[in-house]
């Protein structure tokens, strides 16, 4: 497991899961599907996204394609990477 | 209003009157002007009177002239003037001035049918010491409350929880069920309660006891009409003013003073207004502002003030008032909580009763049989978008329907389109108005211990809440279908109990609610939809109706649901400290695991993140108050009940 892949995994099974499940949460599980995240839960994983990977999220950015799992997260987060100077 | 209680000993053996004494001081708050109890051979009653009508005559319990019918009742029978003539001419005497004495009459007329004459609000039970049969009813709405038990010798009741279980064979323990209810639905489903041994009877329901056996009967429900479309809009704004009025003058029978609640909304507003009709003295006007201007709502209140020309008194709650107050809410309601709400209302019955009122009016009501809570207007928005889901403009209204929402905001289409489930297959389900609140909060599920989640694992509250559907539900078009699960359900299970009766009994105080009168309540079941709402203007036939009667600013202004602060009532953010030492006893990692309901890590996780200072969303607040006052029902009513029961016993 990647250090990213790590830090996602433990960011959302303790903050949306509060430490519950995590075993049973793969990287491709949808969080909408499992009612991971809601209103405020986008939110709260935009905020730590930006905080812990330096990266700034634009508007048209938040939606499910980007931020809907493990896996399109890791896959944004080194997207964005790519594109950051 | 008052409080009763009773107990039936279907081996005929004698009751003795200390255990009713005892039953009805621990529900004295309700009725503190007099407190009686009748026994007789298998029957106890038990009284506790809060004197409004007749003051010198009123007193129960009350037997007949032939002392062979004796009741109990709290509640009020506002037509009990026209009922009495009524009966006067079919040759019955009155020794009193008292409605309980006019219900006891049309009893001995019409026995059991009796209800159907009631315009009124109650919980009552009837004697009949030649048959042995007992008789109970409860309002139409569940205005007031009736809960029951049923031992292998007894049958217990009683205005409150509470004076039930102070019975020594009625059981105290958690129903997991009605607590899987409360925290998917808000609210339990009568006849569970959130204590295994009691239950409660639903609204518009009797039930006889008779020979050890009970039978329960619903005498009225909730329907929704095919709209003839006959009448005219302004026929049915006239209609509708006419009966309000009706309703508020009934309401205002009292030997004592009469005040109202003023929220600074529409609903209060009309009240108070139609009152004003009625009155040529000041009228007295009550209301809670907040610290907070998230939730506070004085500057639309003043303006009422001004324009009605009240004599009116505030009180101004705080976080910490909430905080503090709590356990005592806790032990009124009766039950788990996801919000805060009720508490400020406990202080708003304490301010009225410090001013020497005992009774006010109040809008309740008119969201859910006029069509006014947001959840109407979301459930239509989300219909129209879901015709076209890939329109860009459509999602745009959820957004606008929800300001106070700031999270809501900065969402795409695509989120809000999965949080507000707008999918084809979901258009279809009988749910339909009702899956993203209950979806969400549903999720708080997630903090049940493993143990507590076995058990709860083969049970679905959903299909449950199917079985109390009536037939006619899937004929009624989505609005009517919203509008029934909040007015046959939340009304009652949440609305009249925790944050009606409950909290201002608690304060001795007598909520009436005009809206509530059952002429007004069928009238509104016939108004078409479009009516109620009008585009997206909720309440729409309601603002026709009352015109000038108030200012317009109240008319045009959106609605703003009565919130409460929540999570940070209990527990401060990074720099300040909990602010009170039950909250960190009850959810301390050993006071959870002890009691064995919620996941001890994943309760100090949850309290973890909102010490941390985050942006909390509603479904972390509505966990924290869940959990808190799940933690308070066992602390209060399973472990130290005894020793409540003492403080009871004055």
């Amino acid at each position: 497991m990647g250090p990213i892949e790590q830090q996602l995994r433990q960011f959302v099974i303790n903050n949306f899961l509060f430490g519950q499940g995590g075993d049973q949460l793969s990287n491709h599980d949808s969080f909408l599907e499992k009612g991971i995240v809601d209103s405020t839960g986008v939110l709260e994983l935009v905020a730590f996204l930006e905080d812990q990977y330096r990266i700034k999220i634009e508007d048209e950015e938040l939606i499910p394609a980007n931020l809907d799992s493990i896996d399109s997260l890791i896959r944004f987060i080194e997207k964005k990477a790519q594109r950051t100077p | 209003m008052c409080g009763i209680a009773g107990v039936l000993n279907n081996k005929g053996e004698r009751i003795g009157p200390d255990l009713l004494h005892r039953m009805i001081r621990m529900i004295r708050y309700r009725g503190p002007d007099d407190r009686n109890v009748f026994t007789e051979g298998p029957i106890g009653l038990a009284h506790a009177r809060l004197s409004i009508i007749d003051l010198a005559g009123g007193r129960q319990p009350m037997h007949n002239e032939d002392k062979s019918l004796w009741i109990t009742f709290n509640g009020e029978i506002f037509n009990y003037v026209e009922l009495r003539k009524e009966l006067e001419g079919k040759g019955h005497r009155f020794s009193s001035q008292s409605d309980t004495e006019v219900l006891l009459h049309l009893y001995e007329e019409k026995g059991e049918d009796c209800v159907h004459d009631l315009n009124g609000q109650w919980a009552f039970a009837i004697w009949n010491a030649k048959t042995h049969k007992l008789f109970l009813s409860r309002d139409r709405l569940g205005v007031r409350p009736l809960f029951y038990a049923i031992t292998d010798h007894a049958f217990i009741f009683g205005s409150e929880i509470k004076a039930v279980l102070t019975h020594p064979d009625v059981r105290r323990e958690i129903n997991l069920r009605a607590l899987d209810q409360i925290f998917t639905f808000w609210y339990s489903l009568p006849p569970e309660t959130i204590f295994k041994g009691v239950q409660e009877l639903p609204p518009g329901h009797s039930m006889v006891v008779e020979d050890g056996k009970v039978q329960i009967r619903q005498y009225w429900k909730l329907g929704y009409q095919q709209h003839s479309g006959l009448i005219t809009e302004r026929d049915y704004a006239d209609q509708l003013l006419e009966l309000l009025v009706d309703a508020t003058r009934l309401r205002l029978r009292s030997d004592v003073p009469v005040g109202a609640y003023l929220s600074g909304g529409l609903d209060s507003t009309v009240i108070t207004a139609l009152i004003k009709r009625f009155t040529d003295t000041p009228l007295k006007t009550f209301s809670v502002t907040f610290d907070d201007p998230e939730f506070d709502e004085s500057a639309h209140q003043k303006e009422v003030i001004h324009f009605l020309g009240t004599d009116h008194q505030e009180v101004r709650c705080t976080h910490q008032d909430i905080g503090r107050i709590f356990p005592e809410v806790v032990w009124h309601m009766e039950k788990p909580v996801l919000r805060t709400a009720p508490a400020p209302l406990y202080l708003l019955s304490r301010l009225v009763r410090e001013n020497g009122y005992k009774v006010v009016l109040t809008g309740e009501g008119s969201d859910e049989m006029l069509g006014g809570y947001d959840i109407f207007k979301e459930t239509k928005i989300r219909r129209f978008w879901g015709n076209q889901p890939n329109s860009r403009i459509r999602p745009l209204l959820l957004k606008r329907l929800y300001p106070y929402l700031p999270n809501l905001q900065t969402q795409s289409d695509a989120y809000l389109q999965a949080f507000f489930h707008v999918k084809s297959e979901d258009r279809s389900d009988p749910f339909f108005s009702h899956l993203p609140r209950w979806g969400l909060t549903g999720r708080i599920k997630m903090f049940f211990s493993d143990d507590v989640k076995a058990r709860l694992k083969s049970y679905d509250a959903y299909a449950e809440m199917k079985k109390h559907l009536p037939v006619e539900y899937s004929d009624w078009d989505g609005f009517s279908q919203a509008q029934y699960l909040e007015a046959a359900h939340l009304l009652p299970g949440y609305i009249l109990s925790s944050q009606g009766d409950r909290v201002a009994m608690a304060h001795s105080v007598e909520g009436r609610f005009p809206f509530l009168d059952y002429r007004v309540v069928e009238f509104a079941s016939k108004i078409p939809p479009h009516l109620k709402m009008k585009v997206l203007n909720e309440k729409y036939i309601l603002k026709q109706a009352v015109g000038k009667l108030i200012p317009v600013s109240i008319k045009k202004r959106p609605k703003q649901p009565y919130r409460a602060p929540e999570a940070q009532s209990f527990i401060g953010g990074a720099t300040q400290p909990s602010r009170n030492d039950y909250v960190e006893e009850l959810l301390s990692k050993d006071r959870i695991q002890k009691d064995g309901i919620f996941n001890s890590e994943a309760v100090l996780k949850l309290t973890k993140k909102i010490k941390g200072g985050q942006v909390i969303g509603i479904k972390d607040n509505m966990a924290l108050v869940g959990i808190l006052s799940t933690q308070l029902v066992v602390d209060q009513f399973i472990k130290n009940f005894d020793r409540r029961s003492v403080h009871g016993a004055d």
